[in-house]
C-alpha cells in the first residue's frame, strides 16, 4: 500500500494526530506563561501570558529546583555513559565472539525484559537500605548503569555495522579481545552508541517510581521527584506545577528535537528486528 | 596468554549486565516472595514467619479488590483502543507520504515525555471546574463532569493519559511491520479486485501478527504496573497515593506503594507484588492466546 499516494484525508488526519501530540505540551507552557487567576477565565485564552518569569522563579524558591536538575543531570549522564561502555562491550560479544553458551545468555538477556522488575521495590529497598545507599544517588544509578535494551540494540549495531572480516583478521594478527573492540568495532558502531546513550539518557532523566521511592524528596531528589512535590502542595497550584513540568520536559524535547531521526529509525528497527 | 583472552574475556564483557540484573533486578523479585511471608516492617525488618498470613489477608481486603478492579478496568480501557488506534495510525503513516520524518517524530514525540510531567498536564485539562475538556464538553452542552471524583470518568481520564503516551510507539512498531511485508502479496489481492480495507484485513494485519503479540504482551506487562499516570492524576492526593478520596482510580502497584512505602508494611506489599506478578503472568498468557486467535495467520 505504500506505493499508493496519500489523499487529503491522510493528511488531514495527521494533522489532528500532530495537534493532539503538541497539545499538551503548548498547553503546559502556556499556564506556566499565566497568573493562576487566569486560570478561571471561562474562555481559556490560547495566548501565553506576561508570567513565566515569575512562574520559573516561584518553582525554584518552593523547592531546590537547581539541586535536582543538578542530580537528574549525573543520574541520567552517568547511567547513559554506563550504558554506552557496558552495553557495547557487551553487544560486541555477543555479536563478534565466539565463547560457550553465547546463544543461551543472549537469549536469557532478551528474557530479562520481560521480568516485571518494579515488583521487586521492597525488598530492593532493603537491599539500598543495608548498603547505606538510601537517598544517595548511586541508589538510582547503579541498578540502571546497563540494561538488556542497551546490549540488544548495541549487539544488533555490532552485526551491522563491523565487518565480521576485519575482526577475524585483527584477531589473527595478535590483537586482543578489548584491542580488536577499540581499534575495530568501536569506530564503527560509534553513531549508533550515541544515539543509544541518548536514548538511555531521555529514559533515566524521565524515570519516577523508584527515585520515588528511594531518594528524599526533601533532601535531594530527581526533577521528576521534585516535581511531585510541587503537586503535592495544600492546594493545586497549577501555573506553579506545569512551569516546573515544563522545565522537566526541556531537555527531553531539546534531544528528541536534534535526533528525532535517529530515535524514531532505532524503534522501528527494533522492533522488525525483535 | 592470546587463549585465555579470547576465552575468558567474553564473560567479563558480559558480566555486568547479569551482575547488575541479578543483584537488583532478579534477587529482589525472588526476595518479594520470602519478605510476603512474614511479619515485616520496612523500618524494623522481620518480626516472624506467618507464613500465608498476609495472602489470606489480602483476599479479604476490599481495598485490594478495588485496586485490582481499578487496575483492570485501567488497563482494558486503556489497552484495548491504544492498539486499534495505533494500527490506524501505523496504516495512515504506512501511505505514501511527503515528510515522513516529520510525521513519524510527531507521532513518537509524547512518548519521549516524562510522565510525571504528562500527568501534571492533564490533571489541569482535567479540571473539574477550569479544565479545558470540561470547557469543550461545556461548549456542546454536556454538563461539567468530576474527572477525579467519579469513578468511571477518573478511568477513562487516566486512561487517556496511558493513550496519548503510547498510541505513536506503538504505531511506529506496527509501522516497521507493515513495511516488511512483501509487497507482491498485495499486488495478488489487488489483481482479485480486493477493498483497501480487504487488503488491511487479509493481508496486513495476518501479515504483522507476531508484531500484534508482541505489542499485547509488552502493553499487559507495562499496563498492569500502572503507577504514574493515576498517582499524579490527583494532584493533592500525591502524597497519600490513594487513587481520590474514595479510591476510586487507586491501582495495584499504588496500593503496593502505600502499604509499603507510607505505611511501611513490607510484608503485605510484598504479598500484593507476587499476587500482581502471577496476574500478569496470566493476564499475559491469555492475552497472547486471544490475540493469536484474532489476528490470525497468514
Amino acid at each position: 500500500m505504500a506505493a499508493r499516494r496519500a489523499g487529503p484525508v491522510t493528511y488531514a488526519l495527521l494533522v489532528v494526530v500532530l495537534l493532539a501530540s503538541v497539545f499538551p505540551l503548548y498547553y503546559s507552557f502556556l499556564i506556566a506563561s499565566k497568573d493562576n487567576s487566569a486560570l478561571g477565565d471561562a474562555v481559556p485564552s490560547l495566548v501565553p501570558g506576561g508570567n513565566l518569569l515569575a512562574n520559573l522563579g516561584r518553582v525554584f524558591d518552593t523547592v531546590d529546583f537547581w539541586l535536582a536538575m543538578q542530580n537528574s543531570l549525573v543520574v541520567a549522564g552517568t547511567v547513559a555513559v554506563g550504558n554506552v561502555v557496558l552495553g557495547t562491550l557487551a553487544g560486541f560479544a555477543f555479536a563478534h565472539l565466539r565463547f560457550r553458551g553465547s546463544h543461551s545468555l543472549f537469549l536469557v538477556v532478551v528474557g530479562t525484559s520481560l521480568v516485571p522488575t518494579q515488583l521487586g521495590v521492597v525488598p530492593l529497598y532493603l537491599l539500598m537500605s543495608d548498603l547505606d545507599w538510601y537517598g544517595t544517588l548511586q541508589a538510582v544509578i547503579v541498578p540502571a548503569l546497563i540494561g538488556a535494551f542497551s546490549v540488544f540494540w548495541m549487539r544488533q549495531a555490532c552485526e551491522e555495522a563491523v565487518p565480521r572480516e576485519l575482526v577475524e583478521a585483527a584477531r589473527v594478527d595478535g590483537c586482543s579481545v578489548l584491542g580488536t573492540f577499540r581499534h575495530v568495532a568501536l569506530p564503527a558502531v560509534r553513531p549508533q552508541a550515541a544515539v543509544m546513550g541518548m536514548f538511555t539518557f531521555m529514559t533515566a532523566w524521565n524515570d519516577f517510581f523508584w527515585p520515588l521511592i528511594v531518594l528524599d524528596p526533601n533532601d535531594s531528589p530527581t526533577v521528576q521527584v521534585a516535581l511531585s512535590t510541587l503537586a503535592s502542595g495544600y492546594y493545586t497550584d497549577y501555573s506553579l506545577m506545569l512551569s516546573g513540568a515544563s522545565l522537566a520536559v526541556l531537555p527531553v524535547v531539546g534531544i528528541f528535537l536534534l535526533l528525532a531521526r535517529h530515535v524514531v529509525g532505532g524503534i522501528m528497527q527494533g522492533a522488525v528486528k525483535g | 596468554m592470546g587463549r585465555l583472552d579470547s576465552r575468558l574475556t567474553p564473560y567479563l564483557v558480559v558480566a555486568p549486565f547479569f551482575l547488575v540484573f541479578g543483584v537488583f533486578g532478579l534477587y529482589p523479585l525472588l526476595f518479594t516472595a520470602w519478605v510476603s511471608l512474614h511479619d515485616w516492617q520496612l523500618v524494623d525488618g522481620a518480626q516472624r514467619f506467618v507464613g500465608l498470613t498476609n495472602f489470606r489477608a489480602l483476599l479479604a481486603d476490599r481495598n485490594f479488590w478495588n485496586a485490582l478492579g481499578n487496575t483492570v478496568s485501567l488497563f482494558v480501557l486503556s489497552t484495548a483502543p491504544q492498539l486499534v488506534a495505533a494500527l490506524g495510525l501505523a496504516a495512515l503513516l504506512d501511505r505514501g507520504l511527503r515528510g515522513r520524518a516529520f510525521w513519524r517524530a510527531g507521532a513518537l514525540l509524547p512518548n519521549v515525555i516524562s510522565v510525571a510531567a504528562v500527568a501534571l498536564v492533564f490533571a489541569q485539562l482535567y479540571g473539574r471546574d477550569f479544565g479545558v475538556v470540561n470547557h469543550l464538553l461545556g461548549l456542546v452542552g454536556v454538563d461539567p463532569v468530576d474527572w477525579r471524583g467519579e469513578t468511571w470518568a477518573s478511568h477513562l481520564a487516566v486512561s487517556s493519559i496511558v493513550m496519548w503516551r503510547w498510541t505513536g510507539y506503538n504505531a511506529l512498531i506496527y509501522l516497521a511491520a507493515m513495511q516488511s511485508v512483501p509487497r507482491d502479496r498485495y499486488e495478488a489481492a489487488l489483481l482479485d479486485g480486493a477493498s483497501r480495507w480487504r487488503l488491511f484485513r487479509s493481508v496486513t494485519l495476518p501479515s504483522i501478527r507476531p508484531t500484534i503479540l508482541f505489542t499485547v504482551v509488552v502493553s499487559t506487562i507495562g499496563g498492569l504496573q500502572l503507577f504514574v499516570e493515576p498517582q499524579l492524576f490527583d494532584p493533592g492526593g500525591t502524597a497519600l497515593g490513594t487513587g481520590g478520596t474514595d479510591r476510586q482510580f487507586q491501582t495495584l502497584v499504588m496500593y503496593l506503594y502505600e502499604k509499603g512505602f507510607r505505611l511501611f508494611d513490607a510484608g503485605y506489599s510484598a504479598a500484593i507484588a507476587w499476587v500482581l506478578f502471577l496476574l500478569i503472568l496470566v493476564v499475559a498468557l491469555v492475552n497472547f492466546t486471544l490475540a493469536r486467535r484474532i489476528a490470525p495467520k497468514g
